[in-house]
């Protein structure tokens, strides 16, 4: 390395030194560490949820009248702090859960954040959360649906997301009722990665469905990230199971749809939980030939003009895409977080802590479907609930059971391409 | 033997072909230059990209799509060795390492800047669906790509032992100084193989994006297979690549169907590591 080369990398370092501190340069802000996953496999759900946290610190932040019910919308900043604004300090967890950890260890001692919001992925919210339970810090989850994360007796952790206990008895409950309309729903296989998310889903969902007299009847495994899934999807071919639910993120939600094509195979229901499903990458690449999977969701857009429309609206202009079930759930938690600091009137964490606590949202301030946001001992949001959609044009989810808020009836059997 | 099986096995044999088609490249520059391109997963990752944007661009498939990217990424190449490689050769090995590296995420992080972070994927049937006969099917992306990994390994093989331009590069990697004398410029043999060898990573990249998803951090997926591919075969050997690249596609298609595909790359690394242990110069490489 030339002496240049040093200069040119010295300047460069110089720079964004500079941009950085320019950035900071406000008072009477409140600093939420997120950590999300920037890189790595799935940075494309971290460059929509930090668009998804930006729209939101925008209805924080500012005024915004037009949003009705929900709380910290009327008046800009935080009410309770003086008018003060939320910003929230991004770190990159790279998908990786010992990066997690440091980047949650950096936020709470360096960037001396009041709550830590994050991690998406189950894995990484594991290890970070144990750092924001070591310093005492509150620690917000709003999408990782492993179980175990509120089974540990934490004191600072708390979930807004429906987790993956909801979903198995959501989902025995749909095929329950398909069964009842005709469809052939007895040999069920479960398709998932290796990761936390993936195998503590599989683990509950078969659970669920054993208790229901049900034993899962085949349990494919693949390592995160696959290049190659023939092996897989000709597992599944050869054994004709007739039910398929599939919890894999992005990258391999594709590489499936891709391969299934490829082999010409289709099972009768193809159920997907949620993850690389809700990704709007994943429909535009691939919803074309997964036409007619299902997905469970706690997302629906209401009537034009509705809290949830606009914000929906707000969204797509940030970002340019769809809002989707992972994002809306972000940002549900993310304003549940800010409520709570909003009525602790301070930054301080066991303020904070008594005021998440305390939290009871009704289902009329929410911009999710969840019937409420109040959490129980566990720190676990008790009225958190979600549905089942179908992606039956290949383009846009509809939301399809239950029936009581369904706009259209679910269509058997998957359709593919 | 039943039939899946043999689709099992077909499917091993095109993937192979594809691992073989993205490790001639990185052969190349290792075996001649003895330089490790940790980049090597991102020029595929590149030309991936070159042939989304002639399809998203211009409409067009892998005909315009694959000669553009061989094209931009060999320029790529040449770039990348004038700037970086020649200077960072004269460094202690672990300068060429992170040099490699660096480059890597400077690739990956622009087009995560230009594009996205977006999943991108052309459309399924652009190469022309899928072929089935005799219950086997193939998807006709995959046989483009497995036909011309085998054209490319054959045209590199036959340019480095048959041509002169291939016995001055072989002159080079042997011994500079020597070359030298005999009015062999290393420097102009140096960027033409990285010409080569990047033009080749591109063109893999072309025609692997018409069936895999395209990301930006899609280079590390792949890159991982590459230099396994890469020692199982023998540094430098790029006949070595195409067999190496073929084993290992088979042996993965194979574990994933019969053992599991949580094993499948236990299966394939445990036989990668006790072969290097028994032949370390790998299948087809010199000592």
């Amino acid at each position: 390395m030339t002496l240049k080369h040093v200069t040119g990398l010295l300047c460069a370092a110089a720079m964004s030194l500079v941009l950085a501190a320019g950035a900071r340069a406000e008072d009477k802000v409140v600093k939420i560490g997120v950590i999300l996953p920037m890189s790595g496999g799935t940075a494309s759900i971290g460059a929509h949820a930090k668009a998804a946290l930006e729209v939101a610190m925008d209805i924080i932040n500012n005024a915004h009248p037009e949003l009705g019910n929900l709380p910290l919308a009327k008046n800009a900043g935080l009410a309770g702090l003086g008018g003060a604004k939320i910003e929230a300090v991004f770190a990159d967890n790279q998908g990786n859960p010992a990066t997690g950890q440091n980047q949650a260890l950096r936020l709470i001692t360096e960037d001396k954040v009041a709550a830590v919001f994050g991690s998406y992925q189950s894995g990484v919210t594991l290890t970070s959360s144990a750092i924001a339970e070591k310093y005492g810090i509150p620690f917000l989850n709003s999408e990782s649906v492993a179980a175990n994360l509120t089974e540990r007796g934490f004191k600072w952790f708390f979930r807004t997301t429906p987790i993956a206990t909801d979903f198995a008895k959501i989902y025995v409950d749909f095929l329950a009722d398909m069964k009842a309309t005709g469809a052939k729903t007895d040999a069920i296989a479960l398709v998932h990665d290796n990761t936390e998310y993936g195998t503590s889903v599989a683990n509950t969902i078969s659970t669920a469905f054993k208790e229901k007299g049900q034993p899962v009847a085949l349990d494919v495994a693949y390592a995160v990230n696959a290049t190659d899934v023939q092996g897989q999807v000709l597992q599944l071919k050869d054994r004709k199971p007739d039910v398929i639910i599939m919890i894999s993120y992005t990258s391999d939600a594709i590489l499936f749809a891709k391969t299934m094509q490829s082999l010409d195979y289709k099972p009768a229901i193809l159920l997907a939980d949620d993850a690389g499903y809700s990704d709007p990458s994943f429909i535009k690449a691939v919803g074309k030939i997964s036409q007619g999977v299902f997905n469970r969701s706690s997302w629906v857009v209401g009537p034009p003009g509705s809290a949830s429309a606009v914000i929906a609206d707000m969204y797509k202009k940030k970002s340019g895409e769809e809002m989707d079930d992972t994002v809306a759930r972000q940002m549900q938690g993310f304003f549940v977080l800010a409520d709570a600091i909003d009525r602790a009137g301070a930054t301080d964490p066991a303020k904070v802590q008594a005021a998440l606590k305390a939290t009871e949202l009704k289902a009329d301030q929410l911009m999710i479907g969840y019937r409420g946001v109040k959490f129980d001992d566990k720190g676990q949001n008790i009225l958190a609930s979600g549905a089942i959609i179908q992606l039956q044009d290949g383009e846009n989810y509809v939301s399809v059971w239950p029936k009581a808020n369904a706009e259209k009836p679910p269509v058997l059997p998957y359709k593919g391409w | 033997m039943s039939f899946v099986l043999v689709q099992v096995i077909v499917g091993g044999l095109l993937l192979g072909a594809v691992y073989a088609l993205f490790s001639s490249g990185l052969t190349l520059v290792w075996g001649m230059m003895n330089i490790v391109n940790f980049a090597h997963g991102d020029f595929v990752m590149l030309g991936m990209y070159v042939a989304y944007v002639v399809y998203t661009l211009m409409g067009g498939g892998p005909i315009l799509g694959a000669p553009l990217a061989t094209l931009v990424l060999a320029t790529v190449g040449v770039v990348v060795y004038f700037a970086l490689i020649r200077d960072i050769m004269k460094g202690p090995m672990l300068a060429q390492i992170l040099g490699t590296f660096g480059l890597a995420l400077l690739l990956r992080y622009s087009v995560f800047w230009w594009f996205g972070a977006n999943f991108l994927s052309m459309p399924q049937n652009i190469v022309g669906g899928t072929y089935a006969f005799a219950g086997l099917r193939i998807e006709a992306s995959r046989l483009l790509a497995g036909v011309v990994a085998l054209l490319v390994t054959l045209g590199l093989h036959l340019l480095l032992t048959r041509t002169s331009l291939g016995s001055k590069m072989l002159a080079v990697a042997e011994d500079q100084t020597a070359a030298q004398l005999m009015g062999i410029r290393p420097d102009t043999m140096q960027a033409i193989a990285w010409a080569i060898a990047a033009g080749a990573t591109g063109l893999a990249g072309a025609l692997i994006a018409n069936f895999f998803y395209i990301v930006p951090t899609v280079g590390e997926t792949l890159g991982i297979v590459a230099f396994v591919t890469v020692s199982l075969g023998g540094f430098g050997s790029v006949p070595g690549a195409l067999v190496a690249g073929l084993l290992i596609g088979v042996i993965e298609s194979l574990s994933g169907y019969l053992i599991g595909a949580i094993y499948k790359d236990i299966v394939v690394y445990v036989l990668f590591l006790l072969f290097l242990w028994f032949r370390p110069q790998g299948l087809m490489g010199k000592m």
